[in-house]
C-alpha cells in the first residue's frame, strides 16, 4: 500500500507543469502531495515496527524490492490514460482505506481514518471528469474507452494477494483483496453506467499480476532512478 | 526532579502565538492541530495532528511549538505528530473561522452536512457574503484550500476545505 501510494504519487506529480488545464495541473499535483503523504504515514508505521527510516525505504531500494501493483508504475501516456487510471486506482484506494478503518492494527486504522476524508476529494475529482468526458464528444469517449480497455487487466492486478493474505485476514488486519475487488467492481460499474463508456466483460479480463512479489515492468526502474536522484547525490540534503 | 509551575491552560495560551505558516492569522490552537498537552514534572509533551497527511508545514509547526515553549522557560519539550485523533475542519474554533474570513478565505462549512461533497458547490463569498458562487477546483494552492469564483462580486476566492 505504501509503495502503491508512493509510485502513483510520483506519476501524478509528473503532470506538474504539463496539465491540460491549470486546474488539472494543480489537481494532479495536490493529489500527488496527498498520496506521498500517505506513503510517508505508512512507511512510518513500518519504521516503528523495525524497518529502516522512511527515506531509506523509499529511495534506496531497487525495482525488484518494491511491492506496488504494476498498474501504478505504468507511464502516464496521454491524459486520457492518466484519468482512467486515476479513476480506477483511486476508487480502489478509497475503498481499501475505508475497510482499514476497522483494522485490528490500530496504527493502520488511525491512518485510514485520517486518509479517508482526503480521498473523498480525489474520487470526487475522478468521477467528475469521468462523467463529463465519458459522455462529451466522440473523441473524448473513444479515447477513454480505449484507455479503459488497456488499463483493465492492470487494474485487476491491484488485487493480487500477497503471500501473507491468509494471515492478514485471520488477524483481522484487512478483510481481503477479494472483498475489496467486489466492492470496487460495484463502484466502477455505478460510475461507468452514467457515461457512454462500456466496461469490458470482467470474466474474460485476465489480471496482470506480479507487482506484489517484486516482478515489475521496464517502467519502474527509470521512475525510481529519477525519484531518488537527489537522495543519491546527497543523502543528507535538506530542502 | 524539578516540577515546573505552569498549567495546561497557560501552555495553550502560549501556543496561541504560534501561527499556521501559510495563514499567519490563524493560531495552531484555533486550527485545532494541537490534539494533546501534557505536563509531567519538568517536561511538557505536545501532540499535533496533521490537517492533511501530506501537509509539508507539519515539521515546521512542530519546531515552532518547541521553540515557543523553550522561549517561555520550559526546559524539556517533546512534540510529536500523531494520527491518534484524525483532524477535521470541525476542530477549527469560532475565533479561527472569523480569522479565516477576515483574511479572505471562506471558512469550511460543517462536514456533517455532506456525504458526497455537494456542499462544496455552495460556498459563501468571504468578501461580499454572496451566495452565487461556483467551485472552480477542489484543489487550490495548498492541500487544505479549494478555488471558487463569486458571481456577485466577480472575484475569485478560496475556501478552507471541509474535511
Amino acid at each position: 500500500m505504501a509503495d502503491d501510494q508512493l509510485i502513483i504519487g510520483h506519476r501524478n506529480s509528473e503532470w506538474t507543469g504539463f496539465g491540460p488545464l491549470l486546474e488539472e495541473d494543480i489537481a494532479f499535483s495536490s493529489m500527488a502531495q496527498d498520496k506521498i503523504g500517505h506513503s510517508l504515514a505508512l512507511y512510518t508505521i513500518l519504521h516503528e515496527l523495525g524497518e529502516s527510516d522512511p527515506d531509506t525505504v523509499a529511495f534506496t531500494r531497487n525495482a525488484n524490492q518494491f511491492h506496488n501493483s504494476i498498474f501504478t508504475e505504468l507511464a502516464n501516456q496521454e491524459y486520457d490514460f492518466s484519468l482512467i487510471r486515476h479513476f480506477l486506482y483511486d476508487t480502489a484506494e478509497a475503498l481499501r482505506f475505508e475497510l482499514l478503518t476497522n483494522s485490528t492494527c490500530e496504527p493502520l486504522a488511525q491512518v485510514a481514518r485520517k486518509v479517508r476524508g482526503e480521498l473523498r476529494y480525489h474520487t470526487l475529482h475522478a468521477k467528475t471528469w469521468m462523467k463529463q468526458l465519458g459522455s462529451a464528444t466522440e473523441e473524448s469517449v473513444s479515447r477513454l474507452q480505449k484507455s479503459l480497455e488497456q488499463a483493465m487487466p492492470y487494474a485487476l492486478g491491484m488485487f493480487e494477494e500477497s503471500p501473507y493474505e491468509k494471515e492478514i485476514m485471520e488477524a483481522g488486519i484487512f478483510e481481503g483483496e477479494q472483498k475489496l475487488k467486489e466492492l470496487w467492481m460495484a463502484k466502477v460499474e455505478e460510475t461507468i453506467s452514467q457515461t457512454s463508456l462500456h466496461l469490458p466483460d470482467w470474466k474474460i479480463v485476465q489480471p496482470i499480476n506480479g507487482g506484489r512479489i517484486g516482478k515489475h515492468t521496464e517502467h519502474l526502474q527509470p521512475l525510481l532512478d529519477e525519484m531518488s536522484e537527489v537522495f543519491r547525490i546527497d543523502p543528507g540534503a535538506e530542502w | 526532579m524539578t516540577t515546573i509551575s505552569t498549567s495546561v491552560k497557560q501552555i495553550y495560551e502560549w501556543l496561541e502565538d504560534v501561527k499556521d505558516p501559510e495563514i499567519p492569522v490563524l493560531s495552531l490552537v484555533d486550527l485545532g492541530v494541537i490534539s494533546n498537552v501534557e505536563i509531567d514534572g519538568d517536561k511538557v509533551s505536545i501532540e499535533l495532528t496533521p490537517t492533511f497527511a501530506g501537509c509539508p508545514a507539519m515539521e515546521y509547526m512542530k519546531n515552532e511549538v518547541i521553540e515557543k515553549l523553550k522561549s517561555k522557560g520550559i526546559p524539556k519539550v517533546e512534540a510529536t505528530i500523531s494520527f491518534r485523533v484524525p483532524w477535521s475542519s470541525e476542530f477549527i474554533s469560532e475565533k479561527g473561522k472569523k480569522a479565516l474570513k477576515q483574511y479572505g478565505f471562506a471558512p469550511p462549512p460543517s462536514n456533517k452536512l455532506f456525504t458526497e461533497l455537494e456542499i462544496l458547490e455552495n460556498a459563501i463569498c468571504p468578501r461580499c457574503d454572496g451566495t452565487d458562487t461556483e467551485m472552480k477546483s477542489p484543489f487550490g494552492p495548498t492541500l487544505c484550500r479549494s478555488l471558487y469564483y463569486c458571481h456577485d462580486c466577480k472575484e475569485a476566492f478560496e475556501q478552507f476545505k471541509p474535511l
